[in-house]
C-alpha cells in the first residue's frame, strides 16, 4: 500500500496532464477540439475560411452583450439569469417604437438604445423585487416569468397602436408583423462602422467595439463600490449586513443591470441580423447565451468577462462552421441538432456541478 | 488497562497538498480499551490525518499518501467512508449527520434496521422485508443507556439540544456490532461544560468495554482527564508523546506551539483618561433568538476594556449584536456624547464602532475572497475608502494598490500566515481568519470596539496573539473595548471589569480580580441572594 502514490516532490506528466485538463474543464475541451475539426474538415473541403472565420466573428459580436448580460446577475448572486427575455422584450420594445417614428441612422439606433434602458430599468426592479421573494428558485422563477412575459407581449404586440404601415400586417392594417426588418433604419450601422478587411476576413469594427465597451462598463462596475458590494452580499449576504448592505437591494440592482444589458443587447443584435423578430421569437433567447457563457468556463456562481468572451467565440463559431461544413460532408442539417445538444448538454452539465468549489 | 496488540495503527503515514507537505511521518498506535489522545494547532495536519483515516475522497483526489495505516493487523486504505465504516471504524463528527424529523431510534438504526422477513421480501427480496420497530427500540435504548442518555428513544430529534444530539451520534455509532474503534472529532466543541463532562464520562466508559477511542480536541483539560494516551502534532510532525499523568496543561501548549506559552500580563486598577464614556447603555433589549437580551445597562468608560460574561443562552452575545443593529433592538445608547440609532448597522459603523463577530465564519469573513478583500471591503463601503478619485461619488473605482498596501501592513502587523494578500479567506487557519476579521475592524479605525468570543475555535498559541493585539488597541490607540466571551480566564486576563449577564440583564459588574466564588454565584444568578453586588 505504501507505494500506491508515487512521490511528490516532482510532479509525474501525467498528473500534470490532469490537472491543467481540469483546470480547463472537459466540455471545453471537447467542445474546442470540435470546432477545431470542423475547421479541418473545411480547409480539406477547400471551403471559403475567411468568410467562415468572418461570419463567426460577427455573429459572436452581435451576441456579445447578451451573454455579457448574464454577468451581473451571477455576480449578484441571482445565478443565471434565465429572464434574459424580460430585457429583450425591453429592447425590443425600444427598437419597434423607433421604427414607428421612422427615425433612422444613428439617431435612431440611439434612440432606441435610450427607449431599451428606459423601459428595462423599471421592468428589472420589479423582476429584482420578485426574485427575492422566491429566493433559491431564480433559474425556474426566471425561466418561467420570461415565457409569461413573451406570451403577455404576443397580445401587446398585436394590440399595440402602432401605424407605421411598413410594420404592420398589410391586409388588417393593425397588428404588429411577425419579423420586422431595420433595412433602411439601421441595418448593418454598427457592422459598417470603420469595418476593414484582413486576409479576405472582413472585421465588423463598430459591433465589436460596442461589444467590448459594454465589457469595459461591466468590469469597471464591478470595482465601483456599489460592484464591490454586490460582489459581496452574494458571497456573504450575513457579513454584508454586518457591514450595513442591505444584500435584497443589492439582488434587485443586480438583477436591474442584468436586464438592462439585455435591452441594449438585442438593440446592437436587431442593428447586425437586419431584422426583429417579435411574438414567441425571445422565448427561448436566454438558453443560448447561458450556454455560451458556461461553455467559457463559468458555473453558476462564478463567472469573469474572459469566460464570456472566450464562450461566445466558441458557441457562435461552432454555430456559424457547423452548417457549411456538415452539408459538404453529410446530406441534410444537423447544425440544428448539434446547437440543440450542445446548448442544453452544457446547461445541464453546469447544473450538475453547482455544488463544486 | 489492556494493552495488547493495538486496533489501529498508523505507520510513518506523509501526505502532500500539491507539494506542500502536510503530514511528515505521522506514527500513532491505539491500543483495546484505550483514549488517544490527538491535539496540536489548527493546521497541525489533524483534519488530515482524519480524513485519511476515514477514506474521505479528498485525499484520492490529491494524490493519495504515503505509509501503512493498519487495522487490526490488516493494511486498509479506504477508498471512501463506506469502507471505512464497513471496517469497523466510528465517526463521531462535529457537525451532526442526523435526520431531524425521524425519531431517535430510527436515526440510531437507519439503514441497518432489523427486520421481519414477509410474503413479498421473500418474492423480491430483503429490501421489502418489514422493519420489526420494537427490536429498534430496544436496541437503541441498549446503546442510549450506554452513553448515559435517558431521552425517550421515541422522540424526533430535531427539538432536542444540541448536546442530546452529540450523545445519539455515539450511540449510533455503539450500536454498530462490528465498531472497534471510535474516532471523535473535537466532540465537546458545541457542548455546555456540563455535557462536556458527561461526554468524557461515556468516553472513558466506552473504552472500558473495549472500544479503542481517538480523540481529536483543542481542549487540553479534556486530554489530560481522560487520556491514556497522547500524540501532539506540530506542522505535520508528532512533536511529543507525554505521558497523561506525569504532564501538565502547560507543557502540552508548549508543544504544541513551540515555545513557552505566555501568560497576558495582568495589572491592577488602571487609571483611565476619563471624558464622556464611550458608550452609555440604557435598558437596551435585543431580539436575538437563542440569546434574548431582556434589559441591561451599562457603562463603557473612554478607554476602558469591559468584559461581557455569562452562561451560553444569556443574552451575553446579544448585547453587541444589538448595539451594531444586527439584531432587532431597543432602548437608548449614547456613545460619547451622542445618541446611537439603533437597528442601523451602517450608522454604528458610521459612528466610529467596529465590531468583531461571534460567528467568524457565518458573519467574520468572506471565505471566497482574497484577504485584501476582506479586509478593505468594509471601509470601502461604509466609509467610501480606498477608492480613487472621480468627478462623481458612484463613479469611483476601487485603488487596488491602496488595497494591496493596507492589507500587507496588516498582514505584517498582525502576523497573520498566509502566502499573500491575494490568498482566499477560507485556506487560512481559524487563528488567521480572526486576525482578518480584526484587521477589517482595525481598518474602519474605530474609537470602540465590540469584540465576542474573540479566541473561539482557535488553539493556544494564536489565542495569545488575540488576546495581545486586543490589549494593545487598548493601550496604544486608546480604543474603549467591549469584550463579550465564554472563558471567563480571558476575560479576567485583559478586562477592566467584567459584567455578567444573567437571563438577559446585568447580574454584576465586577472588578477583574473578584475571586471565583464571586463569578460563578454571579453566572448562576445568585449574588444578589448573597447580598453582595460589587463595582
Amino acid at each position: 500500500m505504501a507505494d500506491v502514490v508515487a512521490p511528490a516532490d516532482r510532479t509525474p506528466p501525467l498528473v500534470m496532464l490532469q490537472e491543467s485538463i481540469r483546470e480547463i474543464g472537459i466540455p471545453r475541451l471537447l467542445i474546442a477540439v470540435f470546432l477545431v475539426a470542423l475547421f479541418g474538415i473545411a480547409v480539406a473541403t477547400k471551403m471559403d475560411i475567411a468568410s467562415l472565420v468572418g461570419d463567426s466573428l460577427l455573429r459572436a459580436a452581435r451576441n456579445g452583450i447578451l451573454v455579457l448580460a448574464l454577468l451581473p446577475a451571477i455576480q449578484g448572486g441571482v445565478g443565471l439569469n434565465f429572464g434574459l427575455p424580460i430585457g429583450v422584450i425591453c429592447g425590443l420594445v425600444g427598437c419597434v417604437i423607433t421604427l414607428n417614428a421612422a427615425v433612422t441612422g444613428w439617431t435612431g439606433l440611439g434612440l432606441s438604445v435610450a427607449l431599451a434602458i428606459a423601459l428595462a430599468i423599471p421592468a428589472g426592479l420589479a423582476y429584482g423585487w420578485l426574485l427575492n421573494r422566491t429566493r433559491g428558485q431564480e433559474m425556474m422563477v426566471g425561466t418561467y416569468l420570461g415565457f409569461a412575459v413573451v406570451s403577455g407581449m404576443s397580445i401587446f404586440w398585436i394590440a399595440a397602436p402602432f401605424t407605421n404601415p411598413t410594420l404592420v400586417w398589410a391586409i388588417a392594417g393593425r397588428g404588429l408583423r411577425t419579423t420586422l426588418t431595420v433595412s433602411g433604419v439601421y441595418d448593418k450601422l454598427l457592422d459598417r462602422l470603420w469595418s476593414f478587411n484582413v486576409l479576405g476576413v472582413s472585421i465588423p469594427t463598430g459591433t465589436l467595439l460596442i461589444f467590448a465597451l459594454a465589457c469595459a462598463v461591466v468590469g469597471l462596475f464591478f470595482r465601483t463600490r456599489a460592484g464591490i458590494t454586490i460582489a459581496a452580499a452574494r458571497s456573504n449576504p450575513r457579513f454584508a449586513r454586518a457591514a450595513g448592505i442591505s444584500d435584497e437591494r443589492t439582488r434587485v440592482q443586480a438583477t436591474m443591470f442584468s436586464t438592462v444589458l439585455a435591452a441594449v443587447g438585442i438593440v446592437v443584435f436587431a442593428q447586425s441580423y437586419g431584422f426583429l423578430q417579435l411574438y414567441t421569437a425571445p422565448l427561448l433567447m436566454a438558453f443560448p447565451a447561458v450556454a455560451c457563457l458556461l461553455i467559457g468556463g463559468a458555473s453558476v456562481t462564478r463567472a469573469t468577462l474572459t469566460h464570456v468572451v472566450i464562450g461566445t467565440l466558441l458557441f457562435q463559431s461552432i454555430l456559424t462552421v457547423a452548417l457549411p461544413v456538415t452539408s459538404q460532408v453529410v446530406q441534410g442539417d444537423i447544425s440544428e441538432t448539434a446547437r440543440l445538444i450542445i446548448q442544453n448538454g452544457m446547461i445541464l452539465y453546469a447544473l450538475t456541478r453547482r455544488s463544486d468549489r | 488497562m489492556a494493552s495488547d496488540a493495538p486496533i489501529l495503527e498508523l505507520r510513518d503515514i506523509t501526505k502532500e497538498y500539491y507539494g506542500n507537505r502536510v503530514l511528515k511521518g505521522v506514527s500513532l498506535a491505539v491500543r483495546p480499551g484505550t483514549i488517544h489522545g490527538v491535539v496540536g494547532e489548527n493546521g497541525a495536519g489533524k483534519s488530515t490525518l482524519m480524513n485519511l483515516l476515514f477514506g474521505m475522497p479528498v485525499i484520492r483526489d490529491t494524490g493519495g499518501y504515503r505509509g501503512d495505516v493498519v487495522l487490526e493487523g490488516r493494511t486498509v486504505s479506504f477508498r471512501s467512508p463506506e469502507e471505512a465504516m464497513a471496517s469497523g471504524i466510528g465517526m463521531v463528527h462535529q457537525e451532526f449527520m442526523l435526520i431531524p424529523g425521524f425519531t431517535v431510534a430510527e436515526n440510531i438504526k437507519l439503514n441497518r434496521e432489523p427486520t421481519i422477513p414477509n410474503l413479498m421480501s421473500r418474492i423480491a427480496g430483503r429490501k421489502l422485508e418489514i422493519v420489526d420497530r420494537k427490536r429498534c427500540g430496544s436496541d437503541s435504548r441498549v446503546a442510549l443507556d450506554r452513553v448515559g442518555l435517558t431521552v425517550d428513544e421515541w422522540l424526533p430529534v430535531a427539538g432536542l439540544p444540541v448536546g442530546h444530539k452529540q450523545f445519539i451520534e455515539i450511540a449510533r455509532e455503539v450500536d454498530k456490532n462490528n465498531v472497534r474503534l471510535l474516532i471523535f472529532d473535537e466532540p465537546t466543541a458545541v457542548l455546555t461544560e456540563s455535557e462536556a463532562d458527561q461526554l468524557l464520562k461515556v468516553m472513558k466508559s466506552l473504552a472500558a468495554k473495549g472500544f479503542g477511542i481517538l480523540f481529536i480536541t483543542h481542549r487540553l483539560d479534556e486530554v489530560l482527564a481522560v487520556c491514556d494516551d497522547i500524540t501532539v502534532l506540530r506542522d505535520g510532525e508528532v512533536v511529543g508523546r507525554p505521558d497523561p499523568k506525569a504532564t501538565t496543561v502547560i507543557r502540552i501548549a508548549e508543544l504544541m506551539v513551540g515555545r513557552p506559552a505566555l501568560v497576558v500580563g495582568a495589572e491592577g486598577v488602571r487609571h483611565l483618561p476619563g471624558g464622556p464614556p464611550a458608550l452609555e447603555v440604557r435598558d437596551l433589549a435585543v431580539d436575538m433568538p437563542g440569546e434574548r437580551v431582556e434589559s441591561v445597562s451599562f457603562t463603557l468608560a473612554a478607554g476602558e476594556v469591559l468584559g461581557l460574561a455569562g452562561l451560553a443562552g444569556h443574552g451575553k452575545i446579544g448585547v453587541a449584536n444589538g448595539l451594531m443593529g444586527l439584531f432587532p433592538a431597543r432602548g437608548t445608547v449614547v456613545k460619547h456624547g451622542a445618541p446611537l440609532p439603533l437597528n442601523d448597522p451602517r450608522a454604528a459603523i458610521r459612528a466610529r464602532l467596529a465590531f468583531v463577530s461571534e460567528d467568524r465564519r457565518g458573519v467574520g469573513i468572506l471565505p471566497d475572497e482574497s484577504i485584501e478583500l476582506n479586509i478593505a471591503l468594509t471601509a470601502i463601503e461604509a466609509q467610501g475608502r480606498f477608492l480613487h478619485a472621480a468627478p462623481l461619488e458612484p463613479l469611483r473605482l476601487m485603488n487596488g494598490g491602496a488595497v494591496r498596501r493596507h492589507a500587507h501592513e496588516m498582514i505584517r502587523a498582525l502576523d497573520i500566515r498566509c502566502t499573500g494578500p491575494r490568498q482566499h479567506v477560507r485556506r487560512l487557519s481559524g487563528g488567521n481568519q480572526q486576525k482578518v476579521c480584526l484587521a477589517r475592524a482595525m481598518t474602519l479605525e474605530p474609537d470602540t470596539l465590540l469584540v465576542s468570543e474573540p479566541t473561539r475555535g482557535i488553539d493556544v498559541g494564536a489565542k495569545e496573539r488575540v488576546l495581545e493585539l486586543l490589549r494593545s488597541l487598548n493601550r496604544e490607540r486608546g480604543m474603549s473595548l467591549l469584550v463579550t466571551s465564554s472563558e471567563l480566564a480571558e476575560l479576567r486576563a485583559i478586562c477592566d471589569r467584567i459584567a455578567i449577564v444573567y437571563h438577559g440583564r446585568i447580574e454584576a459588574v465586577l472588578p477583574r480580580d473578584a475571586t471565583d466564588a464571586e463569578f460563578g454565584l454571579a453566572m448562576a444568578g445568585e449574588l444578589h441572594a448573597m447580598g453582595g453586588q460589587r463595582g
